[in-house]
């Protein structure tokens, strides 16, 4: 007990110094946590993606879209249970800055696929009712507004013109994981339009969602899918969702790694400061540590004094990190609206940050601990700060 | 009178290990803080050798990529017949119709599917880009399945060099040669003939035109005659301008998420900086006293304690610059989101780049050092020495 008594006297003695270790501390380990959950926010897509969902594209890229008539031939496919086509609309609301992801879907296949989206009853049922309808995440609403019977404007990108929708429901996602940010209207709508508009663009689909009947069959289905258009105009490509949305996070991957080194530098930098805070204490105490070993103290006893104030210091500072990541990281969220659609702090990141904190204490002691352990009695009295 | 520089570099020399440990901190922030920079800086020289200063690049009016854009054949061929088109050599107009498509390909290393862009050009391609040499094997022919690929290319995919084939758009494409365009965002494209392409893909129209202008100032005139023309719905823009546009996302991305970094990351630095000039002052009170009863005005112990912080941050910059110039040999290829294509650009480090990186190293050390210099100035003689 007089041990933790002394090692908590110890760490009280500068308290300028240790308050502004562990302010230090806290920066660190809070800009460490957020730094991890941008990176998890990253790979939220393919966390949330199901089994039993596969995604077929055109072969060559996603940009290049297949013939709609495909979809019969993939619903034919043995192990096939529905087909959903799909569109990336990728228009702009207001301002470029707003961005959100935007999908001209088959309503009624693709809903049945996406059990997560929670939508009311009525609500999908005036949507299906609304050549016109869209649905919007809970999110999004909340980001701009949008309540159920607004008109929305979008300027197409990639379907040039300007677009009316009407929200016609409002989507909840049955876990917090559920990306909630997202914008549907029928694809009816965007294929009838663009008959009108630039027929020789009509009929083409972006990409087919496929559930499947029996997850462990999923690989086997999109073998027999890609085959039945093996040779034809538009070779298809089709892998599981969660295999898709990794892809996607691939090759935005050097980004992802660099947000990860410079996480782990922002360690180093509290490291660099934590060993220079015990460092000139220890250095400061050389001859109460000798005065110690005359009365007959080990150097084990004096070493572990050290690494006890050390990773004191560090604790406390880790812990009120992670305490201030959750509400920082919500208002952050909160800040960045629908850029990151999924923003959890896991248990995996406080873990991390538990771990470096133990790293952090446990390497600054080493040197200062070392010396006072060594420390010749004589030598140590006769030393000054 | 002044307090001689040799006390402070003995202050710091007889502290070794905080003198690293502190300055090590600051140099980690100024390597991060640096290293941002010279990636934007590298993204930017990429786009911007990409765009030649008297090239106009056209696409679809609110189409903000090539992939997402049209160009018929008929506003096309209205766009050749301006006058303020350049004539080449043989009378011909400098104008390239171009389709972009992209394909997948496969990285070496990881064997991860990438978007790549690939590109028809039209007879006048090359001569549109004299920053572009075949510096292995030789050009496409016209009218054949060949394709010429980027340098970046050949060295990051997989069956991109010269004799092998990909095969995109049911048809088999050999590759015959690679061409270097000096750091430019086509380093990162696959080249083949328009028309070839667009039969493959069975595309009617054109996704871009790039021509070159008689003069630069042209631009202007021309626009705002296409503008009022009724046939067109384009957008006509300085190649320059439309490529710029073209990394603004990820450019912003960069140097928000850095700068946003390093001034958090700067706080630890700073604390780092002010235990260390802290304790630096506690010990020394005897000293400081002895220096004031020598006559050293309290300015001049300010200034002293203030410099040996600076001097910290000064270590710092120094070696964080340094640590950040040895990243100019790594290259970081990354999906740019607006043209939804690979690209590959490099750490690039500038003058400016290493001056302002010192500047807030040494900004760092002031703010870090200057609350424990007032402290060290406002001791009174007399206290300072009765506790030596």
């Amino acid at each position: 007990m007089y041990f933790l008594k002394l090692i908590l006297r110890n760490a009280l003695r500068h308290k300028l110094r240790t308050g502004l270790t562990v302010l230090g501390l806290v920066v660190a380990f809070l800009s460490f946590g957020l730094l991890q959950t941008v990176v998890d926010a990253w790979y939220h897509g393919a966390e949330a993606a199901a089994p039993n969902r596969l995604i077929t594209r055109n072969a060559v890229s996603l940009t290049v879209p297949l013939p709609f008539h495909y979809r019969e031939r993939v619903r034919a496919v043995e192990g096939v249970k529905s087909v959903a086509a799909a569109n990336w609309f990728a228009g702009i609301y207001q301002d470029p800055k707003n961005f959100f992801p935007q999908f001209a879907v088959e309503p009624k296949p693709y809903f049945a696929m996406y059990p997560e989206y929670r939508i009311p009853e009525p609500e999908f049922e005036a949507f299906l009712r609304d050549r016109k309808g869209a649905i919007v995440g809970r999110k999004l609403a909340d980001n701009f507004g949008f309540k159920v019977g607004d008109t929305v404007p979008i300027k197409g990108t990639i379907f040039p013109g300007n677009w009316e929708f009407n929200v016609r429901a409002i989507y909840d996602g049955a876990e917090p994981k559920t990306d909630t940010s997202l914008f549907f209207f029928h694809w009816d709508y965007l294929n009838e339009t663009l008959r009108q508009r630039t027929p020789q663009r009509a009929n083409q689909v972006g990409i087919f969602l496929v559930e499947v009947a029996d997850i462990d069959r999923a690989a086997e289905v999109s073998e027999a899918i890609d085959k039945q258009f093996k040779n034809s105009i538009a070779e298809t490509l089709t892998e599981t969702e969660q295999a898709f949305q990794i892809g996607f996070v691939k090759q935005t991957e050097a980004i992802v790694i660099a947000i990860r080194i410079v996480s782990f530098v922002v360690i180093f930098i509290i490291l660099a400061v934590m060993a220079n805070t015990m460092a000139m204490t220890a250095r400061e105490r050389l001859s109460e540590y000798a005065t110690l070993k005359a009365l007959g103290f080990g150097p084990a006893f004096v070493a572990s004094l050290i690494f006890g104030e050390s990773l004191a210091i560090a604790g406390v500072g880790c812990t009120i990190g992670i305490a201030l990541t959750f509400p920082v990281g919500s208002w952050f969220a909160g800040q960045m609206g629908t850029l990151f659609p999924v923003f959890e702090v896991s248990d995996e990141t406080v873990l991390l940050q538990i771990v470096c904190a133990l790293g952090v204490g446990t390497i600054a002691a080493v040197l200062p601990a070392q010396r006072a352990a060594r420390i010749r009695i004589v030598q140590g009295l006769r030393a000054i700060g | 009178m002044r307090i001689p520089l040799r006390y402070t570099l003995r202050n710091l020399w007889t502290r070794k290990l905080t003198t690293v440990l502190t300055a090590g901190g600051m140099a980690l922030v100024v390597f991060v803080f640096a290293a941002v920079q010279m990636l934007d800086t590298g993204l930017r020289q990429t786009l911007v050798a990409t765009g030649q200063p008297d090239n106009i690049l056209v696409t679809r009016r609110s189409a903000n990529a090539e992939i997402s854009s049209s160009v018929d054949r008929s506003q096309a061929s209205i766009l050749e017949a301006q006058p303020e088109v350049a004539i080449g050599g043989q009378g011909e107009r400098l104008v390239s119709k171009e389709v972009v498509i992209l394909i997948t390909l496969p990285k070496r290393e990881t064997g991860q599917a990438t978007n790549v862009t690939t590109r028809g050009i039209g007879a006048s391609g090359f001569a549109l880009r004299p920053q572009v040499h075949i510096i292995e094997g030789r050009a496409f022919r016209a009218g054949s399945s060949e394709v010429v690929v980027g340098t970046g290319l050949a060295t990051r995919f997989d069956g991109a060099s010269v004799g092998n084939v990909l095969r995109f758009g049911g048809r088999e494409w050999r590759v015959v040669g690679v061409f270097d365009s000096g750091g430019a965002a086509f380093d990162s494209e696959v080249w083949g003939d328009a028309d070839q392409l667009m039969q493959a893909f069975r595309r009617s129209a054109y996704s871009s035109v790039v021509a070159r202008l008689v003069e630069a100032s042209a631009h202007e005139t021309l626009k705002v005659r296409l503008d009022g023309d009724p046939r067109l719905t384009l957008d006509i823009k300085p190649e320059r301008v439309f490529y710029e546009e073209q990394s603004q996302a990820l450019s912003k991305f960069i140097s928000y998420l850095g700068l946003t970094l390093s001034i958090i990351f700067s706080i630890g630095a700073m604390i780092g900086a002010m235990i260390t000039m802290y304790a630096a002052v506690a010990n020394r009170v005897g000293e400081i006293g002895t220096l004031r009863a020598l006559g050293f005005r309290r300015s001049a112990v300010l200034g002293a304690f203030l410099f040996e912080s600076v001097l910290l941050g000064a270590i710092g910059g120094v070696v964080g610059i340094a640590l950040a110039s040895v990243m100019q040999l790594v290259q970081i290829s990354t999906l740019n989101w607006q043209s939804f294509a690979e690209l590959a650009f490099t750490f690039t480090l500038t003058a400016r780049i290493a001056i302002v990186s010192l500047g807030f190293a040494i900004v760092m050390g002031i703010v870090g050092g200057f609350l424990p210099a007032v402290r060290a100035a406002r001791l009174s003689i007399i206290d300072a020495l009765r506790a030596a």
